[in-house]
C-alpha cells in the first residue's frame, strides 16, 4: 500500500518536491529575509559599539541637561545661552512647527486661489498662473529659499530707513517688527468667550442639520457661527474694558527695540516654502475640480439649487475627496522641507539639536536619533490626522 | 424683377458670422472681456505684467554687462550708461568652475567624453525609432561602467579623487546615479510591499515608511556624521559614495509608493489569468503585471525623478559642491562680491530647462503608450 501511494505521488525525487513546493519556498524566503536583516543589524550595532568604545564615547542622553551655551535669536519660549540642550531642542521644535503651520496656511490659501485661477476663462490670468506654476515646480526648493532670503537681505532697507507703516509696523532687512500685545488679567474673559463661541457653533451646526433633516428648514449656519466665534468675543473684549495694550517697536541706535519681530530667516523660509508648495497645491486643486464631471453641476441646476450652493454642496465635497490625499502629502513635504532652514541659519530642529548641539557635544548618534525620531513622529501624526479626515470625507457606499 | 433675390426654402447660402465674434476681436471678447470680473482681472494682470516684465528684461539683458575683469569694472560700465543691470561677466569667468568643479584641468576632456557617452546611452532608451536599437541598448547597459572609469580613472587613466568632483558634473553624477539605481530598487520594494509573505511585506513597509517620514537632509546628515560608526573598525568610505547610497534609497522609497499605486490599479483578473496560463511568479510579473503597472505610473515615476534631480542641491549642506554649491562658493571671491542674484538666476535657468524637458518627455511617453480609445 505504502509503496504504491508513494510511487503515484512521488514521480520526482524528494528534494525536488521540497525545493519546488510553494509553502516551503515562502517559509524559506521569509526565514532568509529575517535572518539577513537581523544579521545586518547585529553586525552594524556590533561595529558601532566597538567603534564608540575605541574612541571612549558611550551612548547616553545625559548631555541634554548640560548648558547649551549658544544663542538662538528667533524663539517662542524663554531661552538663553545657559539653558540646557533639551531646551534648545524645544526651541528648535517650536520653530519648526511655527514654520510648518504658517507655511501650510499660506500655501493652502495661495494654492487654492491659483488652482481656481488656472481654471478661469480669462486667457491672460490662466497663462500667467501657468507660467508661475511651471517656474516654481521646476526649480529646487533650496534655491527658492536662498533667493527669497537674498532678496530680503539685499533689497530691503536698513533699520534706519525702514519701511514705516503708520509708526506701527516696520519692515527692514533685520526683520518685520510688529506691536507686541500685552495681556491684562481680564483677557481671560475674552478667551473664554472665544471658546464658548466655538462650542456653541459646533452644537448649533449639528442642531441645524437635525432641524433641516426633520423639517427642511435651513438656518443661516455660517453667519450665526461667525457671530458666535468672532463678534461675541469682540463684544466681551469691549465690555471688560479693552484688556490689551500694545508695545510698539522703536528705533534705538542701529536696530529696533521692543515689539515682536519676524526675523528675515523666518520670513524667507516661510514665504519660500509656502509659495513652492502652493504651486503643487494649485495643480492638485485644478485636477480635483476637473475630475468632477460636468453632469454634477447640471444635475444640481436641474434640482433647482442656487449656483453658489451647487459649488458648496455638490462640487466642493466631491472635489475634496480627490484633493485631500495628495494635499496631505504636500503638507508633509512642507514640514520636511522646513529642515532646509539650516541653509539660511534659521534655528529649527536640524539647526539646534542636529547642528550646533551636535557639533558642540560630538554626540552624533544621540543627536541624529532624536532628530530622526522627531521628524518621524511629526510625519506619522500628520498622516494619521489626514487619514482620519479622509475617512470622514470618504464616499459612504452601500 | 425685384432687387432682393429670393431663395427657395432651405437653399439660402450660409452668411458669415458677425465680425465681432470671429478673428482677433472675437477672441479678445471671448477670452479677456467676457464679463465685468473678467475685465477687472485682465486689467490687473496687464498692470502686474507691466510692473514686472520690463524691469526684469532690462536687468537681464538690456542693461546687463557681459564683459569685464571684476565687479568694479562691471559697475563702472553700468554707471557710465546710467543703468543697473546684471553682471554676467562674473558667470563667464566662473563657467569652468561651475561646470567641472575642481576636476584637474588636463583631465577635463574625460568629463566631456563621459557626458557624450551618457547622451549616446540615453538616445536608445528614450526613443523608439533608432536604428539598431537592440545593440544600442547593450551599449546603454555597459555605459555606467565606462562613465565610472572615465570619471574616476583606472585602466591607464590618471585616478581622480571624488573630492575633486563638483559643479554641473557633480549634479549630473548624483542625479543620474540616483535615477538609475532607484528605479529597480523601487520596483522591488513595491513588489515586496504587496507580497503575500508577511515577513517580506513588513520589512518593506517599515523601510518605506521610515524613509518617507524623515527629510532627505537628515538622511544626508546620517550619511556624513554617523555612517562611519556602523562600518567595521578601520574602514571608511568615500563621502560621495555615502551620499549616492542615501539619495538612491530615498528616491527608491518614493518610487516604491508610485509603483505600488500602479500595481494596485491592475485588475486582479490579470494575475489570475497569468496563474491560469501556468506562469511562475517572476514570469507573470515580468510579462503581464509590471508592463501594465509601470505604464500607468509613468507620470508619478517621472515626477519622482524630477524631485530627486532637484534634491541633488541638498548635498551642499553636507559640504559637497554641486552646481549651486560652486555658485555659492564663487560668491566668496572678493573681486566679485554681492553678485548672488546672477548666480541664483543661472542655476535656476539650468534646473528649469532640465526639469521642464523631463516633464515634457513624460507627457510624450504617456501619449505614446496610451492604448485606450
Amino acid at each position: 500500500m505504502e509503496a504504491t501511494s508513494q510511487s503515484t505521488i512521488g514521480q520526482k525525487p524528494l528534494w525536488y518536491r521540497i525545493v519546488n513546493d510553494k509553502e516551503t519556498r515562502s517559509v524559506a524566503l521569509q526565514v532568509l529575509t529575517l535572518a539577513l536583516l537581523f544579521g545586518f543589524f547585529f553586525y552594524i550595532i556590533r561595529n558601532a559599539v566597538i567603534n564608540l568604545e575605541t574612541i571612549g564615547k558611550g551612548y547616553s542622553f545625559d548631555f541634554l541637561w548640560e548648558p547649551a551655551s549658544y544663542d538662538i535669536s528667533q524663539r517662542l519660549i524663554e531661552y538663553d545661552s545657559r539653558s540646557p540642550h533639551w531646551r534648545a531642542t524645544l526651541v528648535g521644535i517650536l520653530n519648526t512647527l511655527l514654520v510648518a503651520v504658517s507655511g501650510v496656511i499660506i500655501a493652502t490659501i495661495v494654492g487654492f486661489v491659483m488652482g481656481v485661477l488656472r481654471l478661469s476663462k480669462n486667457w491672460l490670468i490662466n497663462k500667467v498662473v501657468y507660467c508661475y506654476i511651471e517656474y516654481v515646480r521646476n526649480v529646487p526648493v533650496l534655491l527658492h529659499i536662498l533667493m527669497v532670503h537674498g532678496l530680503i537681505i539685499n533689497t530691503l532697507p536698513r533699520p534706519k530707513n525702514a519701511i514705516n507703516i503708520d509708526d506701527t509696523f516696520f519692515l527692514s532687512n533685520r526683520g518685520f517688527y510688529v506691536p507686541k500685545p500685552l495681556f491684562e488679567p481680564a483677557m481671560w474673559a475674552v478667551f473664554i468667550a472665544f471658546l464658548a463661541g466655538i462650542g456653541f457653533s459646533w452644537w448649533f451646526t449639528r442642531y441645524a442639520h437635525k432641524v433641516q433633516d426633520a423639517t427642511g428648514k435651513i438656518y443661516p449656519v455660517f453667519w450665526i457661527s461667525l457671530g458666535a466665534i468672532i463678534v461675541f468675543p469682540i463684544l466681551v473684549y469691549f465690555i471688560v474694558g479693552q484688556p490689551i495694550t500694545l508695545e510698539y517697536a522703536e528705533l534705538k541706535g542701529f536696530n529696533f527695540k521692543g515689539g515682536m519681530v519676524l526675523r528675515p530667516e523666518y520670513l524667507a523660509l516661510t514665504l519660500a516654502l509656502a509659495l513652492y508648495t502652493a504651486a503643487f497645491i494649485a495643480e492638485i486643486v485644478r485636477a480635483g475640480i476637473q475630475a468632477i464631471s460636468h453632469g454634477q453641476t447640471e444635475a444640481g441646476r436641474a434640482l433647482g439649487i442656487k449656483e453658489s450652493r451647487i459649488m458648496s454642496l455638490v462640487i466642493i465635497p466631491q472635489a475634496l475627496r480627490v484633493i485631500i490625499p495628495p494635499l496631505s502629502s504636500q503638507y508633509l513635504n512642507l514640514t520636511k522641507n522646513s529642515s532646509l532652514a539650516i541653509a539660511i541659519g534659521y534655528m529649527d530642529i536640524v539647526g539646534t539639536i542636529g547642528g550646533v548641539s551636535l557639533n558642540q557635544t560630538g554626540r552624533e548618534m544621540e543627536c541624529m536619533t532624536i532628530v530622526l525620531a522627531l521628524y518621524l513622529s511629526f510625519s506619522l501624526l500628520i498622516s494619521a490626522f489626514m487619514n482620519w479626515y479622509n475617512k470622514k470625507m470618504k464616499l459612504v457606499e452601500r | 424683377m425685384s432687387e432682393q433675390q429670393s431663395y427657395a426654402p432651405g437653399t439660402h447660402p450660409s452668411l458669415p458670422p458677425p465680425a465681432s465674434t470671429v478673428g482677433i476681436v472675437g477672441w479678445v471678447r471671448e477670452n479677456l472681456l467676457s464679463s465685468t470680473t473678467n475685465i477687472v482681472i485682465t486689467i490687473l494682470t496687464i498692470y502686474f505684467l507691466w510692473v514686472i516684465i520690463p524691469p526684469s528684461l532690462n536687468w537681464l539683458f538690456f542693461d546687463a554687462v557681459f564683459q569685464g575683469a571684476d565687479r568694479n569694472e562691471c559697475r563702472a560700465i553700468m554707471k557710465e550708461a546710467g543703468a543697473n543691470g546684471a553682471c554676467w561677466a562674473f558667470i563667464g569667468h566662473r563657467i569652468e568652475l561651475l561646470v567641472y568643479g575642481f576636476y584637474p584641468e588636463a583631465e577635463r576632456w574625460r568629463v566631456n567624453l563621459s557626458f557624450f557617452v551618457m547622451l549616446a546611452a540615453l538616445v536608445p532608451i528614450l526613443f523608439d525609432h533608432v536604428p539598431h536599437r537592440k545593440k544600442a541598448l547593450w551599449f546603454s547597459l555597459v555605459s555606467p561602467v565606462i562613465i565610472y572609469v572615465l570619471l574616476r580613472g583606472g585602466f591607464g587613466l590618471e585616478p581622480v579623487p571624488t573630492a575633486n568632483f563638483g559643479g554641473f558634473m557633480l549634479t549630473m553624477v548624483v542625479g543620474v546615479t540616483g535615477i538609475v539605481v532607484s528605479l529597480p530598487l523601487g520596483i522591488l520594494l513595491a513588489l515586496g510591499r504587496i507580497s503575500h509573505l508577511p515577513a517580506v511585506r513588513i520589512v518593506c513597509v517599515t523601510f518605506i515608511e521610515f524613509i518617507r517620514g524623515v527629510p532627505l537632509i537628515t538622511l544626508l546628515f546620517v550619511a556624513s556624521t554617523m555612517l562611519n560608526y556602523f562600518l567595521p573598525p578601520g574602514t571608511s568610505f568615500d563621502l560621495l559614495l555615502r551620499v549616492l547610497i542615501m539619495v538612491s534609497l530615498f528616491a527608491a522609497a518614493y518610487l516604491a509608493e508610485v509603483v505600488r499605486g500602479g500595481l494596485q490599479a491592475i485588475p486582479k483578473g490579470q494575475q489570475e489569468a497569468a496563474d491560469a496560463m501556468g506562469l511562475k511568479y517572476w514570469q507573470s510579473m515580468r510579462l503581464i503585471i509590471l508592463p501594465q503597472a509601470l505604464k500607468i505610473s509613468i507620470p508619478g515615476i517621472v515626477n519622482t525623478f524630477i524631485g530627486l534631480y532637484k534634491d541633488t542641491t541638498l548635498v551642499i549642506i553636507i559640504g559637497l559642491f554641486d552646481l549651486l554649491g560652486m555658485g555659492k562658493a564663487s560668491l566668496a571671491d572678493v573681486k566679485w562680491q554681492g553678485l548672488s542674484t546672477e548666480v541664483y538666476v543661472t542655476v535656476a535657468v539650468f534646473f528649469f530647462i532640465s526639469c521642464f524637458a523631463m516633464s515634457r518627455y513624460s507627457l510624450y511617453l504617456e501619449k505614446k503608450l496610451h492604448t485606450g480609445h
